[in-house]
């Protein structure tokens, strides 16, 4: 390899030019003459005025558009409103779980007069009392002479009527149009339904109100034009309302009962299929509240969400239910039902004597009051107050309904034993039959809590908070079975249904304290097919009494019991639930033996 | 040159001003055709809630109730009860129509005064079969 040595630096070459230390005289700026001032400001004064007047221009439009915007009326853009042309009434419709209609809104003609406009008010209001009979030709003489300028005459009237004004030739009667509100199947579901008045009244337009039911629950929805029409689909279905009413209406009439009230439910979902209160009312003219008399007996007066009743022994299956959740009985233990069972200063009786003892099953199937109470006393208050509380009997249902949220069960405030061993058999809390209804369903479906509602589900609820286990409530399910086959509600068998239920007759309270003698409520709740429950079934009938076998009966096994079974019989098939005529089918014994393997 | 360019312009102007009029009404011509049509449908609607409406008030469960039972002896409507529910093996359906085969058709349009028809089913869907009678043969035999 060859190393070079780098060449050695050259000295610098003496002859560059060095910066020089004194700095040069800079050159002379070029002179520009100097310009005519005068020139320069009338530019300027050019420039100024343009800008100007393209800020006061572009005001001057802003302006004009604004006085132009404040000036016209205001109104919605007249195209592109196809999604609003589909709305044609401002209240939606209310259907079944099917859509049929239960309320819809027609177009309807109100009549009003401007007296001022009148060329004989003497003549029209002649012509008006010959119209209307209820309208008094001197009454309104005197009204459209006293110088008033305005008054609403009809609010709704026919098109026959209105062509008779018409041929008045009155310049001064005047129609203005509405809509009214119908519900086509008159009395049908009037409960639920409630009702509507006219709100604000205009005369190109009236507002319509719900007054009652779900009409003033869904007040909002239904007037909200943000749901562009949209139904309001209930979970009722009309065939089987329709069939709960007719059945009911003539058990009514048959058991010389003065009410009645009968409530369907899906055990599951708790959807309400049904719920009738008799006697009812037509929505389409619905009458006015009763203000002297018992509010109770009005027709207006929901008997199965409002009536608040003692519901006796039906309440015996809860007792039993928990007696076996607890483990503290099982089916077969024998209680003592030697009577009478003395607290206090109070005695139990039972209806009959049934002997020194009787196994659970037995205590129901007979219905015991004994053997119930004797249940409860080993259960203890608190633990049965916490169980009836875990069934809903201790507040209002959260039905849909405006009258529900306010319907509070009348539970004693204080808890003795006394009161355990009569709530043990349904006497001392008062409930409604929805209350019931929603404690049969939670206790016999598996034992889940559910939620009573009347709008129709598509998918089912999740099941609710877990109050038995699924075992405890196929052997209620079963005793109640019993009581259908051979105890006191031997007329509720319906061929292929397997009907199980529990009856229970409980005496009227007086206003004035104690109890009727000859007065009384009788119940029948029981739940259909036993072995695979679908549907939940109250039936209550107020102060029933028949002359049967030879002497007066009132007790629910001879008066609800037939009602209720005549309702499985009829409604049933409608809702397409196909009947079991296999009588050796007891999936109950199978059902044990399977919860024993696991 | 430039007269030409300026005739030209307006010429265009007064073309395009006598379009845009004419865009103008006809904008407005059809705004109000649509609002008339809008119009229109808002009534059919209306129409078809009244008739719906009506529908509904026809079918109401009573007067359903009230002319199956004026029509009881024509019609004979029950209310459904749990015995309306049957197997699908208790339903009577009509017998199955003989099969129509060509053969058949051919054998029925002849007219053959001394051949029987028969048909020996043993099973619902088995080709007819055309028997003739014994021919007997010259000596008076019977053939098979």
């Amino acid at each position: 390899m060859i190393f070079r040595r780098r060449g050695r630096p050259q000295p610098t070459d003496p002859f560059v030019p060095v910066t020089p230390t004194v700095p040069r005289a800079p050159e002379p700026a070029p002179v520009v003459p100097r310009e005519n001032p005068e020139i320069g400001r009338l530019r300027a004064e050019r420039r100024l005025k343009f800008t100007a007047s393209c800020f006061v221009l572009g005001f001057a439009v802003v302006a004009i558009k604004m006085g132009a915007i404040a000036a016209s009326e205001a109104r919605e853009p007249a195209t592109g409103s196809l999604l609003g042309a589909s709305i044609v009434s401002q209240r939606a419709d209310i259907t079944d779980r099917e859509g049929r209609v239960l309320a819809t809104n027609v177009t309807a003609t109100a009549l009003y007069a401007q007296p001022h406009k009148m060329v004989d008010p003497v003549a029209a209001a002649q012509g008006l009392a010959a119209i209307f009979p209820d309208m008094n030709a001197e009454t309104w003489t005197r009204r459209f002479t006293s110088g008033s300028k305005f008054y609403w005459l009809k609010g709704n009237i026919s098109p026959e009527q209105q062509q008779a004004v018409h041929d008045l030739g009155e310049p001064g009667l005047l129609f203005g149009s509405r809509e009214m509100r119908l519900y086509p199947n008159g009395p049908l579901a009037a409960h639920l339904l409630g009702g509507a008045r006219y709100g604000e009244q205009d005369v190109r337009a009236a507002e319509i109100k719900g007054v009652a039911g779900v009409e003033k629950t869904f007040n909002g929805f239904l007037s909200d034009p943000a749901q562009e029409g949209a139904p309001l689909r209930l979970s009722i279905d009309m065939p089987v309302q329709t069939a709960v009413e007719q059945v009911l209406y003539g058990g009514m009439r048959l058991m010389n009962a003065k009410g009645a009230a009968a409530i369907l439910m899906d055990i599951h979902t708790g959807e309400v299929i049904s719920l009738a209160s008799l006697p009812d009312f037509d929505p389409n003219d619905r009458p006015r509240p009763a203000t002297e008399g018992d509010p109770g007996d009005s027709p207006l007066f929901n008997r199965a969400v409002q009536g608040v009743y003692e519901l006796g022994s039906t309440f015996k299956i809860f007792t039993a239910a928990q007696s076996l959740e607890l483990g503290l009985t099982n089916a077969g233990t024998m209680i003592d039902t030697r009577g009478p069972l003395r607290q206090g200063r109070f005695s139990i009786r039972d209806f009959d004597n049934y002997g020194p003892r009787l196994s659970v099953t037995d205590v129901i199937r007979k219905s015991s009051n004994i053997g119930t109470a004797r249940m409860a006393l080993d259960i203890g208050g608190a633990r049965q107050r916490a169980f009836l509380e875990s069934l809903g009997f201790m507040e209002p249902t959260p039905l849909e309904l405006i009258e529900a949220p306010g319907i509070q069960p009348l539970v004693p405030e204080r808890w003795p034993d006394i009161t355990t061993m009569t709530v043990s058999y349904g006497h001392g809390l008062s409930a409604s039959p929805l209350h019931l209804a929603v404690g049969y369903a939670s206790l016999l479906n598996g034992g889940t809590r559910v939620t009573p509602t009347l709008l129709a589900r598509d998918d089912p609820p999740p099941p609710g908070p877990r109050i038995i286990s699924p075992r405890v409530s196929a052997e209620a399910r079963h005793m109640l079975r019993r009581v259908v086959m051979e105890g006191t509600a031997s007329m509720g068998e319906v061929a292929g249904y397997q009907v199980g239920g529990k009856t229970g007759t409980a005496d009227k309270p007086k206003y004035t304290g104690g109890y009727w003698d000859d007065k009384v409520i009788s119940t029948f709740a029981s739940v259909f097919p036993a072995y695979d429950p679908k549907y939940v079934l109250v039936v209550s009938l107020d102060e029933p009494e028949i002359e049967a076998a030879g002497e007066a009966r009132r007790t629910a096994g001879w008066t609800a019991v037939p009602v209720s079974s005549e309702i499985v019989r009829r409604v049933a098939p409608l809702m397409g639930l196909r009947p079991n005529f296999d009588p050796g089918r007891d999936d109950f014994g199978a059902y044990l033996t399977q919860a024993a393997a696991r | 040159m430039r007269g030409l360019l300026y005739t030209l312009s307006v010429i265009a102007v007064v073309a395009l001003g006598f379009w845009a009029y004419r865009e103008g009404y006809e904008t407005r011509a059809s705004e109000k055709a649509v609002a008339a049509l809008e119009r229109q449908i808002g009534q059919r609607h209306q129409e078809l809630s009244m008739l719906r409406a009506e529908w509904a008030y026809l079918n109401r469960p009573d007067r359903l109730h009230a002319l199956a039972e004026m029509n009881f002896e024509r019609l004979g409507l029950m209310a459904l009860s749990p015995d309306h529910f049957a197997l699908t093996d208790q339903v009577g359906y009509p017998p199955p129509e003989p099969p129509a085969s060509e053969a058949l058709a051919e054998a029925l349009a002849e007219d053959l005064s001394d051949v029987i028809i028969m048909n020996h089913r043993y099973g619902a869907d088995v080709e007819a079969t055309l028997i003739a009678p014994p021919t007997l043969a010259d000596d008076g035999e019977q053939l098979p």
